[in-house]
C-alpha cells in the first residue's frame, strides 16, 4: 500500500485532496449537528445551530466529497475495469456508503427544517430529536466508509 | 487486514476527528458572535468540549500513529521532508490551536463572572470578549496550517 501510495500520479492528487476534504468537512458538520442537538435540551438557538450546521457545512460537504469520489473514481481507471473484474469491497463500501448518505441526508435536513419552522411557531421540538438520531447514524456510517477507504481491508 | 493497515485507518481516522473539531469550533465561533448574554455562551459549554475531545483524539492519533507509520512502512522513514514537514506544522496547528482556546475561554470565564453576579441581561464587555479578533485570527491560522498537513500528506512533496 505504501508503494501505492508513493507512486500514485500526481494528477489524481487534486481530485484526492476534494474528496478527502469534503468528507472531513461532512463529518465536522455531522458532529457539530450532532452535538448542538444532543445538548440543546430544548433551547431554541442551540436547536437551530444544529440544524444549520447540517446544512450549511455537512450538505456543502457532502457535495464536495462526492464530486471529489466522483473525479478520482474516474481517475483510477475504476470506471474502466475489464469484464468480470469487480471494485475492490474498500471502494464498494465506502461507494454504497457514501450515496447512501445523501437521502438520509436530506431526509434529516427536511424532516429538521419542518421541525425548526416549529420551532419558531413555539411547537416541540421533536422531530429535531429525529434529525438528531439520523445525524448520529450519519455519522457512524461515515466513521465506517473512512475506515474502509483509509485501511483498504480487501 | 495487516496491523499496518488498522494503524493507518486510525490515522486517517484521527486526522477526520481533528479537523472535525477545528470545523465543529468554526461554528461555535460564528455562534458566540451574537452571543452577549452568559446563558447564551454557557450553554454552548458542551458542544465546546466535545470539540476539544475531538481535537484531542485527532491530534494525539494523527501523531503517534503518523510516527509509528513512518517507523513501520517499508517505503517511508521518519526524516523524510515530507513528514518532517508535517510533524513541524502538526506541533504549529497545536501551539496555534492552544492559543485559540485561551481566547475563546476567557468569553466563558466572564459569562460564569456575570451569572454568579446575577447579571442575566445582555453585556457589552461579554459580546467584545466573544468576539476576540485574536482568537478568530489564531483559529484561522490554525486552520491553514491543518490545511497545509493535509495537502503535505496527499502530495507527499519529495516522496
Amino acid at each position: 500500500m505504501s508503494v501505492l501510495a508513493a507512486i500514485r500520479p500526481d494528477s489524481w492528487n487534486f481530485p484526492l485532496f476534494l474528496h478527502v476534504l469534503g468528507a472531513m468537512i461532512l463529518v465536522g458538520g455531522l458532529l457539530t449537528a450532532a452535538s448542538a442537538l444532543a445538548f440543546a435540551r430544548g433551547e431554541a438557538k442551540l436547536l437551530r445551530l444544529g440544524y444549520w450546521s447540517l446544512l450549511g457545512v455537512a450538505l456543502p460537504g457532502w457535495v464536495l466529497m462526492r464530486i471529489g469520489a466522483g473525479w478520482i473514481y474516474s481517475k483510477e481507471g475504476w470506471d474502466d475495469l475489464p469484464a468480470g473484474v469487480d471494485d475492490p469491497g474498500w471502494l464498494v463500501t465506502g461507494i454504497v456508503i457514501g450515496d447512501a448518505g445523501a437521502p438520509i441526508l436530506l431526509v434529516s435536513l427536511i424532516v429538521g427544517g419542518v421541525g425548526v419552522y416549529r420551532l419558531r411557531q413555539g411547537k416541540g421540538s421533536g422531530l429535531l430529536k429525529a434529525t438528531l438520531a439520523l445525524s448520529l447514524v450519519l455519522l457512524a456510517a461515515y466513521v465506517v466508509a473512512v475506515w474502509a477507504m483509509a485501511g483498504k481491508p480487501s | 487486514m495487516s496491523f499496518d493497515q488498522w494503524i493507518l485507518a486510525l490515522h486517517v481516522l484521527s486526522a477526520f476527528a481533528y479537523v472535525a473539531g477545528i470545523i465543529l469550533f468554526w461554528v461555535l465561533i460564528a455562534a458566540v458572535w451574537k452571543a452577549d448574554t452568559p446563558d447564551a455562551t454557557i450553554r454552548l459549554e458542551p458542544v465546546v468540549k466535545v470539540g476539544n475531545a475531538a481535537v484531542g483524539i485527532g491530534a494525539g492519533g494523527t501523531i503517534v500513529l503518523g510516527v509509528w507509520l513512518a517507523f513501520s512502512f517499508g517505503g517511508y522513514n521518519i526524516w523524510d521532508g515530507w513528514i518532517i514537514a508535517a510533524i513541524v506544522l502538526w506541533v504549529i496547528s497545536l501551539a496555534l490551536g492552544q492559543r485559540t482556546g485561551v481566547a475563546y475561554t476567557q468569553g466563558m470565564t466572564k459569562a460564569q463572572e456575570l451569572q454568579s453576579a446575577g447579571q442575566a441581561g445582555p453585556s457589552a464587555e461579554l459580546l467584545a470578549v466573544n468576539r476576540t479578533s485574536r482568537g478568530l485570527v489564531l483559529h484561522f491560522l490554525s486552520s491553514v496550517v491543518v490545511l497545509l498537513i493535509l495537502i503535505d500528506m496527499i502530495w507527499k512533496p519529495g516522496a
